[in-house]
């Protein structure tokens, strides 16, 4: 894995621009609880973004309703409904949000998504046996990056 | 009730249209037609006001459906755990011969004890699952039974059974203050890699939905459980371990202190409320 990842990168680097590495989740810089700078230096894929609204990691219509993702049954009432965020927010404020909320929300009950350390008795997942080594954080740099640009879509105006 | 089970088809495809419930309804359980259970009540002082002014049983937040299955013991699945509980009560077990009917008259003899558990017993902290493994070993010479299992959650099932109706009445001072902070303490402690505690859900969010789960005030008056999902009866310490999971955390182990602990503490929660044990759970 280690050297197909490296040649790959090589074949990457070669063929597009260079795609910076993503910050370390203690090394972004939150102003204000929020994020300026694009994890990725990238733009997100609002499609790739819409999916992880409804599972895995991310599941934010577990707390949040969400009008456009009606598709998909049961969401929550914990946050409030995410319609028409892209007017109260700017991209550098939901970029904050998602990555670490607790960032602009103090002691919010919204998980921190991009984070990896901190906490108290964490887990392997959700297998409920205590966690093995390092964490990854909830959601890549790139789902960040996805779930911010599906929620610039989000506007009523 | 009843008109609402010969209904439950409809109101199903009713609860399915209509947008989420907020908060418990409006609905008297009335168990066999003739037992009145307080399913809300004010809540205990000690809460200062957490809760608000009412506490309520978590029957109150469950589907019309679900909530049918507890108002007659015939449609009770709970009760096949009794059944058997009661043959257990008289089979003979272990080294000394005895069974637990060797010296008790029966069952009845237990009753208001479950609405006063957990307590303090020579500075330790017992639950009923220590009381029966207790007498087990030293009475009848028996292997203990493994905590979430089917012969330790029935009995502790047909134990809780005799104070269905009593409010639920546990100390929280003198030697159990201790226990009751520790508890406490780790109501409020946000576990895990998603860093949510038992207030984050079931003091600050009852009454709200969380993805498909309509979230109650997490009390264990109606423990232990018959989940529908598991077709089994459900300890008390299962279904802390399977919240404390859901938060991405390193549970703790059923039968641990800790757990003692936090059953006291949420004991506590429900006092005043009627004892449900055995409830029905989606
Ligand atoms: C466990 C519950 C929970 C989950 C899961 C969750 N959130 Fe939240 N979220 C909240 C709460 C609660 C707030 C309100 C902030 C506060 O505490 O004041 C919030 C606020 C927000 C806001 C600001 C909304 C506004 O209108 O002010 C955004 C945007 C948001 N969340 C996006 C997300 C996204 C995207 C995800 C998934 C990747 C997510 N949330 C997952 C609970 C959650
Ligand atoms: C992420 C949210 C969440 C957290 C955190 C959480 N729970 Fe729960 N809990 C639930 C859901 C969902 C249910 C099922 C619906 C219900 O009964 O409220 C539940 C059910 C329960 C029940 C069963 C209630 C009944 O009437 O059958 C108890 C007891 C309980 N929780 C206690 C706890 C305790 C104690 C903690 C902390 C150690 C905790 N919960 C943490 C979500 C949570």
């Amino acid at each position: 894995m280690k050297r197909i990842s490296a040649a790959l990168a090589v074949v990457l680097l070669g063929a597009a621009p260079a795609a910076a590495e993503p910050p370390a989740p203690s090394e972004v810089n939150f102003e204000d609880g929020a994020v300026t700078m694009s994890l990725t230096g990238q733009p997100g894929d609002p499609a790739a973004g819409r999916e992880v609204m409804n599972k895995g990691s991310g599941n934010c219509i577990a707390c949040h309703a969400v009008s456009d993702l009606a598709e998909w049954p049961f969401h929550g009432e914990v946050g409030p409904p995410l319609d028409g965020v892209a007017d109260r927010w700017s991209e550098a404020e939901l970029r904050g949000i998602v990555a670490n909320a607790k960032m602009m929300f103090p002691d919010t009950m919204m998980p921190s998504f991009y984070r990896n350390d901190g906490y108290i008795r964490p887990g392997n997942g959700f297998t409920g046996k205590a966690a093995e080594g390092a964490l990854d954080p909830l959601l890549t740099a790139q789902q960040v990056e996805d779930v911010v640009a599906y929620l610039m879509t989000l506007k009523d105006s | 009730m009843k008109i609402i089970k010969a209904l439950s088809a409809t109101a199903l495809a009713l609860a399915l249209a209509a947008p989420a419930v907020a908060g418990p309804d409006d609905d008297n359980l009335m168990i066999n037609g003739d037992l009145n259970m307080v399913t809300e009540t004010a809540a205990p002082d000690h809460l200062g006001g957490a809760l608000g002014s009412t506490i309520y049983s978590g029957w109150r937040f469950r589907t019309d459906e679900t909530q049918s299955l507890q108002t007659d013991d015939f449609d009770n699945p709970a009760m096949l755990f009794i059944d058997q509980a009661m043959d257990l009560f008289n089979t003979v077990d272990g080294t000394e011969g005895k069974s637990c009917a060797s010296c008790h008259d029966g069952p009845e003899q237990f009753a208001g004890l479950a609405a006063t558990m957990p307590k303090v017993i020579d500075g330790k902290l017992v639950v009923m699952e220590d009381l029966l493994n207790g007498h087990r070993a030293k009475a009848m010479g028996a292997e203990p039974w493994k905590w979430s299992g089917d012969e330790m959650q029935s009995m502790v099932a047909l134990i809780g059974l005799q104070s269905r109706g009593m409010p639920v009445n546990v100390a929280i001072d003198g030697p159990a203050a201790p226990f009751w902070e520790q508890g406490k303490e780790m109501y409020y402690t946000r576990y895990g890699q998603l860093e949510l505690s038992c207030a984050n859900c079931h003091e600050d969010n009852w009454g709200n939905m969380i993805r498909a789960d309509h979230l109650s005030m997490g009390q264990i008056n109606g423990f232990p459980t018959y989940r529908l999902k598991q077709a089994k009866l459900i300890s008390k310490h299962n279904r802390f371990r399977g919240c404390i999971r859901d938060t991405m955390a390193e549970t703790f182990a059923e039968g641990s202190d800790e757990f003692r602990a936090l059953e006291l503490y949420v004991q506590s929660r429900g006092n005043g409320l009627s004892v449900e044990t055995p409830a029905v759970r989606q």
